[in-house]
């Protein structure tokens, strides 16, 4: 059984999942904090 | 801990060290995966599927180290009333359930071509499984519970009743002698794993914890200048 493929899907994986973590983290953090700043603004 | 108990204090350090903690998290985390792809010989039993490890053992143990964070969080809340602590559990959650997945998905992809198949009832991966219910189930009650205004206490209550799951993974591969191999790697015994093999782990391990942390961070951020402004406009509305 070739063993790359299951590497590479573990990795594919391992990547989205952190990747998605981090970007719906900073997204989220970023459009709070921004929408407190501009009513703080006002 | 009582030290971060002022939001503001807690911003203060938490707004620099989001961005150090991501940025070293990225370079140790790619340092690790490539050098664990590209730099380490493959097993003599497991061959090449051996690299999964590089990923699958950090996830596992932020996966448990999650939880450990959430019990912390709920012992505080419950014991002290940390004022941050629910927002911390809140926070811990989303990302301890993302690395329980990835734990959950690379241990059955590297299941098939070792073992055979790609899922078995044995006592570490059905605890496993459990604890991503569990953060499941936590991730519901403490947004329900925040929405109807509550304070979170049950899902404190909760947080820490799941903690029971924490020794059970640890110790199943003692407890139940089925398929998952027993601990290759102890604080205080060292590693039955060759060092030829081992030297990429730490570098995933540090690097993935680092990208843990500050997505814990950015979610402690976001729910506090959530916090903020609907304060804010609940004070504008009355006034």
């Amino acid at each position: 059984m070739n063993p790359w493929p299951f590497v590479t899907a573990a990795y594919g994986i391992t990547l989205l999942a952190s990747a998605w973590l981090i970007l719906w983290a900073w997204r989220t953090m970023s459009r709070s904090e921004a929408r407190l700043e501009e009513l703080q603004r006002r | 801990m009582h030290f971060l108990a002022n939001p503001a204090r807690f911003l203060r350090i938490a707004r620099p060290a989001t961005g150090w903690l991501l940025g070293l998290g990225l370079l140790l985390a790619l340092a690790g995966i490539a050098s664990g792809l590209f730099l380490t010989p493959p097993d003599y039993l497991q061959g090449e599927t051996v690299r999964i490890l590089y990923v699958h053992v950090p996830a596992a143990w932020l996966g448990m180290g999650g939880w450990a964070g959430i019990a912390a969080a709920s012992l505080s809340q419950l014991v002290w009333r940390h004022p941050l602590a629910a927002v911390a559990g809140r926070a811990i959650a989303p990302a301890g359930a993302t690395f329980s997945f990835i734990c959950l998905a690379t241990g059955s992809i590297w299941g098939r071509p070792t073992w055979g198949t790609w899922w078995e009832w044995d006592g570490r991966l059905t605890s496993m499984l459990v604890l991503f219910f569990l953060y499941l189930g936590y991730i519901a009650l403490a947004a329900s519970e925040r929405d109807r205004g509550g304070e979170g206490r049950l899902a404190a209550i909760y947080g820490l009743v799941g903690a029971i799951n924490l020794p059970i993974i640890h110790y199943s591969v003692l407890w139940w002698r089925t398929l998952h191999q027993g601990q290759s790697i102890s604080i205080t015994g060292g590693s039955s794993i060759d060092g030829a093999l081992l030297w990429p782990l730490p570098l995933t391990l540090l690097g993935f914890t680092f990208l843990f942390v500050s997505a814990v961070l950015m979610r402690m951020r976001g729910e506090l200048a959530e916090a903020k402004l609907e304060a804010r406009l609940r004070r504008a509305a009355a006034a």
